[in-house]
């Protein structure tokens, strides 16, 4: 599960941007996602971590290809080996790759949920989905409710099972567990643990942090649309001294949990992003050589770390 | 089953009721405004006999009629007869207003049948390409006929319609529901629908717009939501989208608006019906304003109050029956 050429999705020097036009018809690329990396392998589960607007789920988009059009995508977005072309994304994304999405409102309000959570591909796979339903301890009648007749909890294992359904090999769960209990939201990412173990890759963009320190194998933060630092999920748990990244030690120190010290300064935007090192506004060990370039991906103990000074 | 009928009586009884006090509020309010216009039914009466009248029974007539007692003793007596069925003779045509309405009203609603439906599946059609392709050259096309058609008159575009394929090109009649010097008998169904062709079409144009642009606008939302992005990220292409959740969901509000449309549709009726010469409800609602025939404009403003409250309530019943949101909450 090591070897490198096992991954199942490899990611890097991803960008994303959109044409936008000015007020005068002046059109410019605002550049959302820039330098990203990321590798999933078989078995993992991998979390993005990042506040809003750092690029997290339209990284998913970006996998997928279901970006607006007028988003153009540069970079290595590699799938099992090969490139993930436009036509290939179209055949992959939704047998291949499936994406678990976080609300009910991604369900069609007028569409009983088992013919939904069968999908639109022929011959209708209700066998496996009844099996499926029943796995995740749903009543027989569920297929015939609306989605709006659904608890919380029951949207969840039915939006799960619309991944399942296909045989997806990379599941990507998009903010699985907010508006969920703690008791929900861990039996969620139990879920996702047990895809995983099962041989399948997992992305899992959360908010919930702390939750995915837990349940993660490894984390990837992301700040601003990029890859600061990509580290094991034990590293978290241990705490900041195990961190590469200033980033990193930060949100780690923001946590409720750990003294809910907040990071002066804000997210630089998209379209006003600094020349170097994206952090290096916010970052307390700054020098000049951050605010020059963008620093290089480094591996340092078991981790990539885009810093010059992370140790 | 059961409790559902009992629901939908119980809505029934409510909208019934709420329709009967629009129509009692629609009488008075009509009455009103006829006793307060400077119109004279005994002098029309009297002028549409082409004789002279004696004073004395010119005073008979008006004894007859009643006009000299109070405003509110004629109404009760007006609206306790219509109640009883006599909806009163009109002074134009001098015969019973309610045969005129149903004689009428029967040539009207083929007209306004054909154009309701002809403007309801083009306005829904062109709907769904606008919105598929929005902001792209058929959108765009599509958009500016919508924003011209519904800011054209309606007896212009009826002009229009007639001097281009009525005197020009002679495809169509110029007017009537029928040949001139043909027996009533004897006019095949054919005939009737060669008439009925051109205000027909000229009525649906003028309203298939609104229809058109709100189905646009569903769509848009509907493929701006997120349910499509989610079926676009299961592998979902374009026309299985529409038909899967595009039309699912722009159905039924659509539905909904062209019920509520009744109102416009009568209202168009009375102008293309004029241009036509087409003997429907809308060109004897004109004849009975310009010759102050009371009874007849009368009778026509409660039946066609009673034609759009109809409308609306099929609109509503609808909404309460096909969204399954509605449906189920309410059981």
């Amino acid at each position: 599960m090591e070897a490198k050429n096992e991954s199942l999705l490899e990611i890097h020097d991803l960008s994303v941007s959109f044409r936008m036009y000015d007020h005068a018809l002046e059109q410019h690329d605002l550049q959302v996602i820039s330098d990203l990396h990321l590798t999933v392998r078989p078995g993992e589960v991998v979390a993005i971590a990042g506040s809003s607007g750092s690029g997290k789920s339209l990284l998913a988009s970006a996998i997928l290809g279901i970006l607006p059009g007028n988003a153009t995508v540069h970079g290595h977005l590699h799938y099992k080996g090969s490139q993930l072309t436009p036509e290939r994304q179209a055949q992959l994304r939704g047998t291949e790759i499936a994406l678990v999405p976080q609300s009910i409102a991604y369900l069609d309000p007028l569409m009983k949920v088992g013919k939904q959570a069968d999908g639109h591909r022929k011959p209708r796979p209700t066998e496996k989905r009844r099996k499926l339903f029943a796995r995740f301890g749903l009543p027989e009648k569920t297929e015939q409710l609306y989605p709006f007749q659904l608890s919380g909890g029951m949207a969840r294992r039915v939006l799960v099972s619309t991944a399942l359904i296909t045989d997806a090999q990379l599941i990507i769960a998009d903010e699985p567990t907010p508006g969920m209990s703690l008791d929900q939201a861990m039996e969620a990412l139990k879920l996702f643990r047990t895809l995983a173990d099962e041989g399948r890759g997992v992305i899992l963009i959360t908010h919930d942090i702390d939750l995915a320190f837990a349940f993660a194998d490894r984390v990837a933060v992301f700040y601003a649309g990029t890859t600061v630092e990509i580290a094991p999920a034990a590293d978290f748990r241990t705490g900041p001294e195990a961190l590469r990244h200033p980033y990193s030690q930060a949100l780690w120190r923001a946590l409720p949990q750990n003294g809910f010290e907040p990071v002066p300064g804000f997210q630089p935007y998209a379209g006003n992003l600094p020349k170097g090192c994206l952090y290096a506004p916010r970052c307390p060990y700054k020098t000049p050589e951050c605010e020059q370039a963008v620093p290089p991906v480094r591996t340092i103990r078991g981790g990539e770390v885009r810093c010059y000074h992370g140790a | 089953m059961k409790q559902t009928a009992m629901r939908l009586g119980r809505i029934f009884i409510r909208k019934g009721l709420r329709i009967v006090s629009l129509l009692l509020a629609v009488s008075i309010i009509a009455f009103a405004l006829v006793c307060a216009s400077p119109v004279d039914p005994v002098q029309q009466y009297i002028l549409k006999l082409g004789t002279t009248v004696s004073p004395e029974r010119r005073a008979a007539l008006e004894e007859y009629w009643g006009v000299n007692d109070p405003p509110v003793e004629r109404y009760v007596n007006w609206i306790t007869n219509l109640l009883k069925g006599d909806w009163g003779e009109s002074a134009l045509y001098r015969r019973p207003v309610a045969d005129i309405i149903g004689e009428r009203f029967a040539n009207s609603l083929a007209l306004m049948a054909c154009a309701w439906v002809l403007s309801g599946l083009l306005g829904f059609f062109l709907g769904c390409v606008m919105g598929l392709y929005r902001d792209r050259w058929p959108d765009k096309i599509l958009q500016k006929i919508c924003y011209l058609l519904s800011s054209v008159p309606t007896f212009w575009l009826g002009l229009v319609l007639l001097l281009i394929f009525a005197v020009t090109l002679g495809w169509f009649p110029v007017g009537f529901s029928s040949p001139i010097g043909v027996l009533e008998a004897d006019v095949t169904i054919w005939q009737r629908l060669h008439h009925l062709a051109l205000p027909a079409i000229t009525l649906s144009l003028m309203s298939f717009s609104s229809i058109a642009l709100h189905t646009r606008q569903k769509l848009t939302d509907v493929m701006n939501s997120e349910y499509v992005l989610f079926a676009r990220a299961r592998g979902e292409g374009r026309w299985t989208i529409l038909r899967r959740h595009g039309l699912r969901n722009i159905l039924l509000p659509a539905l909904t608006l062209q019920f509520a449309s009744f109102a416009e549709l009568f209202g168009g009726s009375v102008l293309a019906e004029n241009v036509f010469s087409y003997p429907g409800l809308g060109s004897a609602v004109a004849a009975a304003g310009l010759n102050s025939d009371v009874p007849l404009l009368l009778g026509i403003t409660l039946f066609s109050a009673l034609f759009v409250c109809v409308g609306n309530m099929i609109a509503d019943l609808l909404y309460g029956i096909v969204d399954p949101q509605i449906r189920e909450v309410s059981q």
